[in-house]
């Protein structure tokens, strides 16, 4: 088996398989006769593997088509062309039983749990739904007691079966959402943008929610989101899109700590940290204009027009996603896929240690020293039983930077 | 001070009862000065905005006591008049969603000029020009082209431009904006935010910047207030309340972003859910969430304890949070 662009390099086969995937909407003129005046490319060619039990993060901007790729991928958007092939055998090209079968192993949980959710059915009916469908995964005296441990699998009690969504918050919600992906126990889990519209405190239980679930049922999770520190905490590899193709995919060391596209570069730099701090430790590359129009994108390599590097070639050229020849001999660490010309690395993100977790400041830790001086007898309140949860340590950052 | 809010109630009268959405908030601006009002949704950071830029939907909004003292006068005992020429003028506000603020049918020159007709009386050939000015402080390549564009025909980030020309277009010595980059991608979330600065400090106005995202704030503020069902918790220069926050709930959040720089296990959640406004638990509002939880935090409403100068935190225990690594 030879290399493919963003092929697994380790562990088992891949259960999904992405490849050369194209969407392009046409674009008419005319209201009798219509006449293709072009396309909106929204996805341009992106192919990536999956393997099982892995969790594929893609980040990119708004229009980069990285919620086109999540709907073509449960078959939502049918592709102009490329290939889905889910544990070899292409989804694209089935229809009837056979779709239906493969989409039972292949479900989705949306960005809004507001607008996902239909408000007039219950709970309970929104996560039975799927075996109305799909009969034979429950038969029907046995469905009420699934939905029920459902609710209880994904954190909300049980006897909330007969509410409606309304009666719940927002973090509560992609909750159901969740519990009604897993209601046909899938082995693949498209989830687009799942806890970008939930607040900062809630977002967190979601992620742990969907770590747990991953370990206890072993899906792989195809995880879309544009918040570049949640897609590292949750993923095994990321994917970056831009412009409808992915510009560069690695493991997350790869990405986040020897990134080698401009593009993941820029990206990386601007992400606020929660930090003052940070500002000394961090250089910021400030991208100009906006991204081109997927109608009329630009010629040769998609995101040379806010380049700091382009030049005439990437004009003429369009860059493969391949690794790069500079890194290709070496033992690298930033050997992997990037769609550049002129790749190199470059450190964006400072190495850990560098920034300050919160609450640990030499200010903290001469003021706990006094006082466990005064008072002798009481042990100064360590990093997890202050303020933990039992859910874990609130950061390991200080343990592995010492 | 230029503006300087005192004890502010406001509470929303529903079907279901009476949400207190705003429960005796104090915070103050200077001139060059940004203030970071953080908080979740429900926090009582948006409302407390409204209630100064006096666009509160008022009913169902109630404003219940307080004062709020702009350059010396209480803008709750003036006229509706008096408030409207203030209003534009002195004061701005820069929203979220620019799509949803500008108008769709007017052009984006009819829009910025119409501050100059509406306040200082110009033709409307002289406020377009004024315009096209506008658009080119705010760096909108080919403003004198596209002056007379629509606002659909403008990005995301360039629609927030424009709101923030908007805002400027009088020069006020205040500005509040609510979430202004958070509709935005990361890369021209930068982009405008850097704007934002610039132009606060070319102006020298003050800046209230209300926003959920402790990344975005880290960057720009000089203090920040923490909300949290309609009070504030904890207020502090921006440097001090990351390196050690003084309450719970600050430290909660922080703690509970993933970060870039490292990858974590699990992530710390602060467990629970927001309260509901329509009853907020007795006693501190953050108790039934809080690690750090006593029997006294459930009987009285904690104070604002001074945890040093310029900083406060509404714990009981902000030594010991302080304290606790």
């Amino acid at each position: 088996m030879h290399a493919e662009p963003g092929s697994v390099r380790v562990g088992g086969e891949p259960i999904l398989q992405v490849r050369d995937l194209v969407k392009h909407y046409p674009l008419t003129q005319g209201i009798l006769i219509k006449k293709q005046i072009g396309a909106v490319k929204a996805v341009d060619g992106v192919s990536f593997d999956l393997a099982a039990g892995e969790t594929l993060g893609i980040v990119g901007e708004s229009g980069c088509g990285k919620s086109t790729v999540a709907r073509m991928l449960v078959h939502l958007e049918q592709p102009t062309a490329g290939a889905i092939r889910y544990k070899g055998e292409d989804i694209t090209k089935l229809s009837g039983r056979a779709l239906k079968a493969v989409r039972r192993n292949i479900q989705m949980v949306f960005q809004d749990p507001y607008t996902s959710l239909n408000p007039r059915m219950t709970v309970g009916d929104i996560i039975g739904e799927p075996y109305e469908i799909h009969s034979e995964v429950a038969p029907k005296g046995d469905r009420r007691r699934k939905v029920q441990d459902l609710l209880d699998v994904v954190g909300l009690n049980p006897e909330y079966i007969n509410r409606y969504p309304h009666q719940f918050s927002g973090g509560q919600r992609q909750r159901i959402g969740i519990a009604r992906g897993l209601a046909l126990n899938p082995e693949i889990i498209v989830a687009d943008e799942p806890v970008s519209a939930l607040d900062v405190s809630v977002q967190a239980q979601v992620v742990n929610l969907l770590d747990r679930l991953q370990a206890e049922f072993g899906l792989s999770y195809v995880f879309i989101a544009h918040d570049l520190s949640i897609v590292r905490h949750i993923s095994d590899r990321v994917g970056v899109m831009y412009l409808g193709r992915i510009v560069e995919i690695g493991t997350d060391e790869q990405i986040y700590d020897h990134p080698t596209h401009p593009y993941t570069q820029a990206l990386l730099s601007a992400v606020p940290v929660p930090d003052p701090m940070a500002r000394e430790h961090r250089e910021r590359i400030l991208l100009h204009g906006d991204v081109p129009s997927p109608a009329n994108p630009p010629s040769g390599c998609p995101f040379r027009t806010r380049c700091w590097k382009a030049q005439e070639r990437c004009e003429r050229e369009v860059p493969l996603l391949a690794v790069p020849a500079v890194f290709r001999p070496a033992d690298s660490p930033a050997r992997h896929d990037s769609a550049c010309h002129f790749a190199e690395e470059k450190q964006v993100v400072p190495p850990e240690g560098l920034l300050e977790t919160p609450g640990e400041t030499v200010v903290g830790k001469a003021v706990s020293q006094e006082k466990a001086d005064e008072s002798g007898q009481e042990d100064p309140p360590g990093p997890s039983d202050a303020v933990g949860h039992e859910d874990g340590p609130p950061s390991s950052g200080s343990s592995r930077a010492g | 001070m230029l503006l300087e809010v005192r004890d502010l109630h406001v509470e929303f009268h529903t079907r279901d009862g009476v949400a207190k959405a705003v429960n005796g908030v104090n915070y103050s601006v200077a001139e060059g000065e940004t203030l970071a009002v953080l908080g979740e949704s429900g926090s009582g950071k948006s409302v407390t905005a409204q209630a100064i830029m006096g666009i509160l939907d008022m009913p169902p909004g109630k404003i219940s006591g307080g004062e709020i003292v702009f350059k010396d006068r209480d803008l709750l005992k003036m006229k509706k008049e008096e408030r409207r020429k203030i209003r534009g003028q002195e004061m701005a506000m820069i929203f979220q969603d620019a799509l949803s603020s500008l108008n769709p049918v007017l052009s984006v020159g009819e829009q910025l000029g119409e501050m100059f007709v509406v306040h200082r009386g110009m033709s409307h050939k002289d406020a377009r020009l004024k315009a096209v000015e506008l658009m080119d402080r705010v760096r909108i390549p080919a403003a004198r082209e596209r002056v007379g564009n629509y606002p659909h025909q403008f990005s995301g980030g360039m629609r927030q431009r424009i709101m923030i020309a908007m805002a400027m277009a009088l020069e006020p010595s205040l500005i509040i904006a609510d979430e202004p980059t958070t509709a935005l991608d990361v890369t021209v979330q930068a982009q405008v935010m850097d704007l934002l600065a610039e132009l606060q400090r070319e102006l020298n106005m003050g800046l209230i910047l209300i926003t959920h995202d402790l990344g975005v704030v880290a960057d720009v503020a000089d203090y920040i207030a923490v909300m949290y069902a309609g009070r504030i918790v904890e207020s502090a220069p921006v440097h001090e309340i990351y390196k050690a926050p003084a309450h719970p709930y600050t430290k909660g959040l922080l703690q509970s972003i993933p970060r870039l720089d490292q990858k974590g296990q699990e992530l710390y959640a602060i467990k629970g859910l927001p309260p509901n406004l329509l009853h907020i638990p007795p006693g501190c509002a953050f108790n039934p969430r809080c690690p750090m939880a006593q029997e006294i935090c459930r009987g009285e409403v904690p104070p604002l304890f001074e945890v040093a100068r310029h900083r406060e935190s509404a714990c009981y225990f902000w030594k010991e949070t302080l304290d606790a690594r």
